[in-house]
């Protein structure tokens, strides 16, 4: 059904930025400006995200040029819950940013680019269109150099080259992707490929094309042997920043992986044996890790890395249970990384460190706020009815289904690294006796703060954690819409017909 | 033509990896600019090409003549040089930033974000 309404979420996220370019040297302003416009998007996600799933799949011709000539943008149910999402993160991060970026960044426009991430991520699932999606992808991209680079410190433009270099990578192994495709099929529209790349005879290269989309997906989600650039960058921004790279930027690789590994490229068993693998020792590096690092954003980190793995292990087994099972994880994901990340920026207000052997105590100091931090890190782990169990346990049904022992071991397996590494963390930062930290000059501590600033941070911490609880108790709600979604993304006709109108 | 152009790609791509791999970082950023440009020369190729045959109805014609050139790679090429131009002007800003404040061009004295706090 076409309704030019879908841009909505897109659209909205421009005009905050925009705004807040106007009110460039006002911060508080441009505070208020961002947590109402977060507000704002939040309600339009939420009611997109309801008239799809009432009236089915809605789509837009940008120009009304027709399918398969012009740009779709097509918001089916998976596309408006990952919508959905980003808002809820934007709105959580952009709370938290109140309380958390200092002065100076907000001066250097912190807050227009931060919009501008949420409008690139917003477009890329939404758009119907592989070119269009490459376009998002470097908005994206390129608003991501600026917020990890933002204040210049020595450990962020070190970060910066790395996540900088991979990424450009990444894009220029995708852009040969789409032209190769462009030149088998000659067509860019992705409902369109999905007939067109089914008719095309020489099955070798449509299997290259498929690689070197799995490639550059693959850097962008940080997957097993493409993820090295993640660990060494994601620490170093501000936790702000952190929490919505976390939360946000890895999801919208593995969203385009699940999109174009079910709608263009159907696997064959070359190619879920290839995705299937990877899946394993994505799970199992990213685990291993973890359990090495001293640092708790480093360990987050590689945390991230292991759970793409369980998301990725759901298209490998490509199964309806299986994938439903990698939509309800990556839902579920996204809340709690989101939320791990500003978590961690508490505790550093609070202590002024993120090394696990320097911190302690902090149960004993602040046992309210680390009953607070129990429910994303519990949920993480995800011992039910929190929410990272539902995932797991439709991926493991899915793996049963289709007798994968091998991958039902490496799933166990990384569960139970990441209890080892959530307890080995809970013992460290919150049950070990106190030390004394000397107390550094530049940092500000929570306790220095204004109550504005504690209250937003904490609040936005609080919002997502009430959600994750609600995400594991109403699990019932999100599988449905789970599973709605794998249907879908096991049989795109529906989503063809909506695009093709035919 | 054709051939000429798979080699130069070819070239491109080979030139642009092998100066990505050097440790130095105004290597790194002369290695993507070269891989883009073999990207947007690969587009331009794969869109098949035609000489001297603009897609442009005639005034007293319906539709397109038999041959034409497909303006469609064009259009992807146009965009993907303009984003690669800003991205690549964001890199050797950020390269020129991290010299200052590293005061190495050489990736391998890189490692402040590996170590342990």
């Amino acid at each position: 059904m076409s309704n030019p309404y879908i841009v909505l979420p897109v659209i909205f996220q421009l005009f905050v930025a925009v705004t807040l370019m106007f009110s460039w040297t006002n911060k508080n302003l441009q505070k208020l400006i961002s947590v109402v416009g977060s507000l704002i998007a939040l309600l339009i996600s939420i009611s997109l995200l309801i008239k799809v799933n009432q009236e089915g799949i809605q789509t837009m011709q940008a120009g009304g040029w027709i399918a398969p000539f012009g740009i779709t943008f097509v918001a089916d149910t998976f596309s408006a819950l990952l919508v959905l999402l980003t808002a809820i993160s934007g709105l959580a991060v952009s709370v938290f940013s109140v309380g958390s970026i200092r002065n100076a960044r907000v001066r250097f426009g912190y807050f227009p680019i931060l919009h501008l991430l949420i409008m690139g991520l917003s477009g890329a699932f939404l758009t119907g269109d592989i070119f269009n999606l490459y376009v998002w992808f470097e908005i994206i991209i390129i608003s991501s150099f600026v917020l990890i680079t933002i204040g210049g410190e020595k450990a962020q433009l070190e970060g910066a080259i790395k996540y900088v270099a991979m990424n450009l990578l990444a894009s220029v192994v995708f852009l040969t992707a789409i032209a190769i495709l462009y030149g088998l099929t000659g067509s860019l529209n992705m409902a369109d490929l999905s007939l067109q790349v089914a008719k095309v005879e020489n099955r070798g290269l449509v299997n290259v094309t498929a690689i070197l989309f799995l490639v550059g997906f693959g850097i962008k989600s940080a997957v097993f042997p493409l993820y090295f650039w993640l660990p060494a960058s994601y620490h170093t921004p501000p936790p702000a920043i952190s929490a919505i790279f976390g939360g946000l930027l890895t999801k919208v690789g593995v969203y385009a992986m699940l999109r174009v590994f079910t709608l263009i490229f159907v696997p064959d068993t070359f190619l879920s044996s290839v995705i299937t693998v990877m899946a394993m020792l994505t799970i199992f590096s990213g685990g291993v890790g973890a359990l090495m690092q001293n640092n708790i954003r480093k360990v987050f980190s590689y945390l991230i890395i292991c759970h793409i793995g369980f998301m990725l292990a759901g298209l490998g087994i490509y199964s309806t249970l299986a994938l439903a099972g990698a939509v309800f994880y990556l839902v579920h994901d996204i809340v709690v990384k989101t939320n791990l990340f500003m978590v961690s920026g508490l505790i550093f207000k609070i202590k002024g460190t993120y090394s696990m052997r320097l911190l302690g105590g902090f149960y004993k100091e602040q046992p309210l706020m680390s009953l607070l931090m129990a429910i994303p890190l519990f949920s993480l782990v995800g011992i039910p009815p929190l929410s990272g169990f539902w995932g797991k346990l439709l991926l493991i049904q899915g793996a049963m289904d289709s007798s994968n022992i091998l991958l039902i071991g490496f799933i166990l397996l990384g569960s139970f690294l990441t209890l080892f590494i959530i307890a080995k963390l809970w013992s460290e930062v919150f049950w070990k006796d106190p030390q004394i930290l000397p107390k550094k000059e530049h940092i500000k501590y929570f306790d220095e703060l204004k109550p504005l600033k504690k209250r937003a941070m904490l609040a936005s911490v609080v919002f997502l954690s009430i959600l994750s609880l609600g995400i594991g108790f109403g699990a019932e709600w999100v599988m449905r819409i789970a599973m709605t979604v794998a249907e879908n993304l096991m049989d795109p006709s529906a989503y063809i017909q909506a695009v093709l109108g035919t | 033509m054709e051939l000429l152009l798979v080699i130069i790609i070819g070239l491109l791509y080979a030139a642009g990896i092998y100066m990505m791999l050097r440790r130095s970082l105004v290597k790194l950023i002369i290695g993507l600019i070269l891989l883009g440009n073999g990207a947007n020369l690969l587009i331009f190729l794969l869109g098949k090409i035609v000489k001297g045959e603009p897609p442009i109805i005639g005034p007293n014609e319906k539709m397109l003549g038999e041959i034409y050139a497909d303006p469609v790679p064009q259009a992807l090429i146009l965009t993907a040089i303009v984003i690669s131009f800003g991205l690549q002007a964001f890199a050797i800003i950020l390269i020129k930033r991290a010299y200052k404040v590293v005061k190495t061009d050489d990736l391998d004295e890189m490692y402040a974000t590996d170590e342990d706090l």
